[in-house]
């Protein structure tokens, strides 16, 4: 195991209690609400903010606990935060070196090095540029590789994907997968987004009220949740099926259509609330349009939760009064879409 | 564009105070350009201890702001970061020489470093006197503009994103190379506002500077005092002397604002 940790801290009203291990090249995805002390946790393990009580161990090396407590530059670590964080006073280069500088490379070393990352991670000659210059996307792939240039033992990444626009986040979260699959160190992911998590982590752990509800592989965690709230998360359908630019044939037949180029084996992922119901087959051309049966519905609050049978199984929320006015129920026939643009597509 | 102008309708019981505000303020620089004797400019400007008193007023107004510059941005560092108990009592001592009459200044600065006070006695031990020189000027104008400095780098550090150090300490950066390399540089536009702020407070210092270091044409008499000293038997010499002060600061100013302050605003 190259990363353990215990970890306990109590702030206000947080009380966090989590237990954690990550082996070397596997991400973890620590995944919840906002609130859920799922940052706390990363502050914890970079060393910003000692914990009350427990331990941190990487690679054999005590971080914290018995009377230890590393500080943060003194831990091999690499961050990425929500906001890209690029510093504004210097050029992306000097950004992606920094840490190469603060740890004892010249000038020269830091360039080099920099300017193959940002190679590496597809901004090539971006480099004299002020972080300004560049867009959401740009900004975190930068961030990105000034977390991974000084190839840090530990990855922490503090909801990578959350600031940018839905476009962009397809892009950048594909690419991450990329990079984390090259990465040899340990790397924990905090999202609320289940589709990051079950995009980009070989494991995730649920976090709710500072404890961890439920851990396991995505699948697990989507085939059997434990708790209401980790049910409505990861109520994404799940569809296995293979990538062709920018539709999928799935492996039941069916194709959907998607708004970014993939190849391969691949999953798509739908959210319950970007499925629309009709009665009648909408008017337009919406790209993803199926014939469904309602095969059960539970009432999850104001919405209730539509099972839905068909050539693509889905699972639809909508809300009381829709469900009502649209008289579904158990084994009514229904039209199903969905914007190309909703639909993730990753890699299986 | 035009709504831009309703926004900035004033209502009269701020309008008409506003404008009186702008005519005090203004009002008594006008009288000062009209009463000027501008034929007699150059000869009055050429006269002798007008170029000493100006040379003399710039360099200690710069050596106490690179004085302030060294120890007040520490010190504005100190009272913005550190969670050390006492922090209230130390901003309000630092706070204090900016409500204190500068003579009072002047004189609590010569109890101590005067030649029978505190340190003063101790280093006139070591053969160092330091009232009525050069650097007595240089520590009164200190004392009294140090603070401006302090409160401006004081504001920047708290509205700086802190964040951005937490960045720098994942990037294996220690304390203090955060605050070289990623600290300074982010707050610099009020570094350097505070830095101008602090300069014009010690280029137009009087009272603490005649107290602590008298007033002795080509060491200690700046250009405040030369303006006070020429008010009591030349009135012209002193409006030519108050004119140069004014169009220095104003030059300083201007310079300044356009490389630094304009960002600082933003």
């Amino acid at each position: 195991m190259s990363l353990r940790a215990a970890v306990a801290v109590r702030r206000g009203d947080l009380h966090l209690d989590l237990d954690l291990e990550v082996a070397d090249g596997e991400v973890l995805a620590v995944l919840g609400p906002n609130g859920a002390g799922k940052s706390t946790l990363l502050r914890v393990l970079a060393g910003l903010l000692p914990p009350d009580d427990g331990t941190v161990v990487v690679d054999g090396v005590t971080w914290d606990g018995d009377g230890v407590h590393l500080p943060a530059h003194r831990r091999s670590l690499g961050m990425v935060f929500q906001d890209a964080l690029l510093f504004p006073h210097l050029t992306v280069a000097d950004n992606v070196g920094f840490g190469l500088r603060t740890r004892g490379s010249s000038r020269a070393e830091a360039r080099a090095a920099a300017a193959a990352w940002l190679d590496r991670v597809g901004l090539a000659g971006l480099g004299p540029r002020r972080p300004t210059a560049l867009s959401g996307g740009q900004a975190q792939r930068a961030a990105l590789a000034r977390a991974l240039v000084g190839d840090p033992a530990l990855l922490l990444l503090d909801e990578p994907l959350s600031a940018l626009d839905a476009r962009t986040r397809l892009a950048v979260r594909a690419e991450l997968r990329r990079h984390l699959a090259e990465f040899g160190g340990s790397a924990v992911l905090v999202t609320h987004d289940p589709v990051d998590a079950l995009a980009l982590a070989g494991r995730v752990a649920v976090v709710e009220d500072g404890r961890v509800v439920q851990a396991g592989t995505p699948d697990e965690i989507a085939r059997r949740p434990r708790t209401d709230y980790v049910a409505r998360l990861v109520g994404l359908s799940l569809l296995p099926g293979t990538a062709v630019g920018r539709s999928v044939r799935l492996d039941g037949g069916a194709t959907v259509a998607a708004a970014e180029d993939a190849a391969g084996p691949v999953f798509a992922a739908i959210r319950p609330e970007s499925v629309a119901l009709y009665v009648h087959r909408p008017e337009g051309s919406p790209r993803n349009v199926w014939r469904e049966r309602v095969a059960g519905a539970t009432p999850h609050g104001a919405t209730v939760r539509c099972e839905l049978d068909g050539e693509v199984p889905l699972v639809a929320d909508v809300t009381a009064t829709a469900f009502a006015e649209l008289g579904l129920a158990p084994g009514a026939e229904v039209w199903a879409t969905v914007k190309a643009s909703e639909v993730a597509v990753y890699a299986r | 564009m035009s709504r831009r102008r309703d926004g900035a309708r004033v209502p009269a019981p701020l309008l008409v105070p506003a404008a009186l505000g702008v005519l005090f303020l203004a009002l008594p620089l006008v009288g000062l350009l009209v009463r000027t004797p501008w034929s007699q400019l150059g000869r009055q400007l050429a006269a002798p201890g007008v170029g000493e008193a100006l040379r003399l007023s710039l360099v200690s107004a710069t050596l106490a702001t690179v004085l302030s510059l060294v120890l007040g941005v520490p010190l504005a560092w100190v009272l913005a970061r550190s969670r050390a108990r006492g922090r209230s009592v130390l901003r309000a001592l630092v706070t204090v020489p900016l409500v204190l009459p500068p003579v009072v200044g002047g004189v609590a600065l010569f109890l101590v470093l005067g030649r029978q006070g505190i340190v003063g006695s101790w280093l006139d031990d070591l053969g160092i006197t330091i009232p009525f020189t050069t650097a007595a000027v240089v520590i009164a104008e200190t004392f009294v503009a140090m603070p401006f400095l302090v409160i401006s780098v004081e504001g920047a550090l708290r509205a700086a994103d802190t964040r951005f150090e937490d960045v720098a300490a994942t990037l294996g950066a220690g304390r203090w190379t955060t605050f070289r390399r990623v600290t300074l540089p982010l707050v610099a536009p009020g570094v350097a506002a505070g830095a101008v702020l602090c300069w014009a407070r010690a280029l137009g210092e009087f009272g603490a500077t005649i107290t602590f270091a008298g007033n002795f044409p080509g060491t200690t008499q700046t250009m405040p005092l030369a303006v006070y000293l020429a008010l009591q038997r030349d009135p012209d010499a002193a409006i030519v002397l108050s004119v140069l002060l004014l169009a220095v600061s104003l030059a300083t100013l201007l310079l300044l604002r356009d490389r630094w302050l304009g960002r600082a605003a933003v």
